[in-house]
């Protein structure tokens, strides 16, 4: 019965996030019926706008996010045998990961405004055509949208990092809560894994 | 049984402002939803006074769109959509299914602080002038034509989002883990199934609209065009998410209700409910149907023909788990040993209400008669009575239900069967009259009309001023039954249910132990606890 | 190491898939091209939710509640697509 209660407030906890990530891909849900919206009413000017973004740095991003959440799943592996040293560092290269997306969509974000491709800072004038100032509307919403929830996981992961190692979570009895943690990083990971070539590789 | 109850554990407002106990809670969102029903209700009783007469005589054009917009917003988002979940499903779920508390008892009272931050973002719109764009925030007008509060009103609604996002999933995962032994899903009560329901579209479509409002708050502040035809955005789109969220919220708003009558109906004829399994995976059916219909509000706004035949069909499916709910009551009515007590009366006032709101939705939902009634008052009487007549009803329906339950005292029982037919017949005379006045043309949001239609209008007005007494009555002989009413014994009506086995008022943990279910819900008959008096009515 | 190496080897296969659809978007253009890259994507995150977010060890009720939002996103999209395509 000593196993039965953290156990049972773990199943517990992971269905309050899973219906949280739910409602989380509802959220990003809408900015893909909106990108639909636009393939289907102007396919041309699209892919035209889509060709121009640095889908190189995209993809870089990607390998970035991806390591990132290797990283969290073997911070919940080491948590389960209860090793704090092995979790704390990969929630902190997870958390250091997170940082080298959110710098690297500055840098884009720059190449970006010099370009006269980002919206709010390019007049409208300097699109290609209106559907493309469209798609780049969509594309600094979702992204930084998604950036906003990288922020929010990279703070996350550092407090956890904090915690764990201040032994205020103790392990392996607190595994649950690297663990839910964990799912919210996979699921801003998920996400950007279908706004990649939703934005970057339309043709 | 010397347990003090949950109203007396802790008398400071700090042992209120903080507690996580989810009757507590409940009590909150009762004092803050009661307060935004007054406030939608003063917006309604403008709007009707200012429709006292053809002409523009209380207000402007302008001011008459801010009060039927903010009688909506309020309405909508601040009362119906909180009403019966936040205050009766905090109060009751964990009583019903044998727990002591909900599965995150914080996340709920961070629910309430979240609830009453999207308040006070109304309260600014309010104060600052208002908004004028309807409750619907149709783009263009809302993005690049409306010159009120746009932005404070969508933070507003994007604040009190997340607050039902919060407690729909805390009741999902209370339903699926906290049950009491012996709790099996075929015995949980009917209430909790809808709430569950309810929960599932909470969870589901609220980030929807929550990112359109992004949307437009963004087009508003940086020209982000999605929904702006000038740059192949389309309008239409808006519409399309918009309802994916609100379609469903009607649901959000009418399924509790549905479920408070089936107790309210069961308790009355003493009686076994009829077709448990049906009622309750009626409400499952209406949550998930409810979302495959929501382009029945696009019909004239220009989707494709095929995507509105599709959309019709659906509606109209709609009726079916909503029909088998209807029919279970009569026939759990039938034959039962029915006592006239006020929550039977408001439940069958519910059921008339329904019936009427339903069978015009039906009517709505055809293409082709849709197409002369839209956006006509025809369509402002169909949602009214299913969201006052019904879940309005309904709502207090469970408040003389249950509140000798949470308040420890009997109510006046003559007053309450008083104020439930007063409530029917000023809700008749106030939303029957709008049935005729939209099938003979008169447009929604419209505040000069043609003289012939005045008759009609002063009729509605009439009844909404005796709908707004009736709905000010249980008021006063509740707050007089605080002081003055008998202690009421745990179980006072007879019924079935483990929130009767407690004390009235609930101890802090509600359950010394927690029970052990044995049997099917709803065995009737059960006796009621003290025997009543002519002097309760 | 029972642990780790499958791990390893997801991000491994990720990394390669994500190698396929950049290069598939250089080859491919239109209905072809969206088709290959959603399917990949919808690998990718197949294999996040599975192996990362330990989808495979829990059990079906958990599994629906995790995935049952994908569904609800294609009554928005599948509508959707009804409405534009038939326009």
């Amino acid at each position: 019965m000593a196993d039965a209660a953290p156990s049972r407030q773990r199943d517990t906890t992971l269905m309050g996030m899973y219906l949280f990530l739910a409602s989380e891909i509802m959220l990003f849900g809408g900015l893909f019926a909106v990108a639909l919206a636009l393939r289907l009413l102007h396919p041309q000017e699209v892919a035209a706008a889509s060709r121009r973004l640095h889908y190189g740095i995209g993809a870089a991003n990607t390998v970035v996010l991806l390591t990132s959440s290797l990283a969290v799943a073997l911070a919940v592996a080491a948590a389960e045998m209860g090793k704090v040293k092995g979790t704390v560092v990969s929630l902190l290269a997870a958390a250091g990961l997170g940082l080298g997306f959110l710098a690297l969509k500055a840098v884009e974000y720059g190449m970006e405004i010099r370009e006269q491709l980002l919206p709010a800072f390019t007049p409208a004038e300097a699109f290609e055509s209106p559907p493309a100032h469209l798609f780049m509307d969509l594309y600094l919403v979702a992204t930084a949208l998604h950036a906003v929830h990288v922020t929010v996981g990279v703070v996350l992961l550092a407090g956890l990092a904090w915690r764990v190692h201040r032994r205020s979570l103790a392990l392996p009895r607190g595994a649950a809560g690297v663990e839910v943690v964990g799912l919210y990083w996979h699921l801003v990971d998920v996400i950007w894994v279908f706004l990649y070539p939703i934005l970057y590789l339309v043709r | 049984m010397t347990e003090v109850s949950y109203l007396e554990h802790g008398h400071s407002l700090k042992s209120w402002l903080l507690t996580t106990d989810h009757k507590r809670i409940a009590i909150l969102y009762f004092l803050s939803i009661t307060f935004f029903f007054f406030v939608g209700g003063a917006a309604a009783a403008l709007i009707r006074i200012d429709l006292l007469t053809p002409e523009a005589d209380l207000m402007s054009n302008e001011g008459y769109n801010r009060a039927f917009t903010l009688h909506g917003v309020i309405m909508v988002w601040f009362f119906l959509i909180p009403s019966i979940p936040n205050t009766f499903g905090n109060f009751l779920v964990p009583l019903m299914i044998g727990a002591r508390d909900l599965a995150f008892p914080r996340l709920n009272l961070l629910s309430w602080y979240i609830y009453m931050l999207g308040g006070l973002f109304t309260l600014a719109v309010l104060v600052l002038g208002g908004v004028d764009t309807g409750w619907t925030f149709y783009t263009p007008l809302s993005s690049m034509f409306a010159n009120g509060n746009v932005i404070l009103a969508a933070t507003a609604i994007f604040v009190v989002g997340f607050s039902s996002i919060l407690t729909g999933l805390n009741f999902i995962v209370t339903v699926h883990r906290l049950r009491c032994p012996g709790m099996t899903w075929g015995r949980l009560p009917l209430f909790v199934w809808s709430i569950y329901a309810t929960s599932l579209i909470l969870v589901l479509a609220t980030p929807v609209l929550s990112i359109t409002l992004v949307l437009i708050a963004a087009e508003r502040l940086f020209g982000v065009g999605v929904f702006n035809p000038a740059l192949g955005g389309d309008p239409l789109l808006y519409q399309h998410l918009f309802w994916f969220y609100s379609h469903p919220a009607v649901y959000i708003m009418v399924l509790p209700a549905l479920g408070v009558i089936s107790e309210l109906v069961t308790a009355a004829a003493r009686k076994p409910v009829f077709g448990y399994r049906f009622v309750a995976g009626s409400s499952i059916a209406i949550a998930i149907i409810g979302f495959l219909v929501w382009g029945h509000h696009m019909f004239v706004a220009g989707q494709s023909m095929y995507a509105s035949a599709v959309f019709s069909f659906l509606s109209l499916a709609v009726a079916v788990p909503s029909g088998i709910k209807v029919y279970n009551w009569t026939a759990t009515l039938y034959k039962g040993h029915i006592a006239l007590d006020p929550p039977f009366l408001f439940a069958m006032s519910f059921i008339g209400l329904f019936v009427v709101g339903g069978m015009t939705g039906l009517i709505l939902a055809m293409l082709a008669v849709d197409v002369h009634v839209h956006d006509t008052y025809f369509v402002i009487a169909h949602f009214h009575y299913i969201m006052v007549g019904g879940t309005v009803s309904a709502y207090f329906g469970a408040l003389h239900y249950w509140w000798p339950k949470m308040m420890g005292r009997w109510l006046p029982l003559v007053w309450g069967r008083l104020s439930a037919i007063f409530i029917f017949l000023g809700f008749n005379l106030t939303f029957f009259p709008q049935f005729i006045l939209g099938y003979l043309g008169m447009p929604r949001r419209y505040h000069v009309y043609p003289a012939e239609f005045q008759t009609l209008h002063v009729l509605s007005s009439a009844g909404a001023s005796v709908l707004g007494l009736a709905y000010l009555l249980p008021f006063t002989y509740l707050l007089y039954s605080l002081r003055h009413g008998e202690k009421a014994p745990p179980n006072p009506w007879g019924a079935t249910g483990l929130e009767w086995t407690v004390p009235s008022p609930p101890p802090q943990h509600n359950f010394h132990e927690l029970p052990t279910v044995d049997g099917p819900p709803y065995q009737y008959p059960v006796e009621p606890d003290a025997e009543r008096e002519t002097a309760h009515g | 190491m029972k642990v780790v190496a499958p791990l390893i080897a997801v991000w491994a296969a990720l990394l390669a898939l994500l190698g396929l659809t950049v290069g598939a978007s250089l080859m491919l253009t239109g209905t072809p091209s969206l088709v290959v890259s959603l399917g990949i994507a919808s690998a990718k995150a197949a294999l996040i939710a599975w192996v990362y977010m330990q989808l495979r060890r829990e059990g079906g009720l958990m599994r629906i509640m995790a995935l049952g939002a994908a569904f609800w996103l294609l009554i928005l999209l599948g509508y959707l697509a009804l409405d534009y395509l038939t326009r």
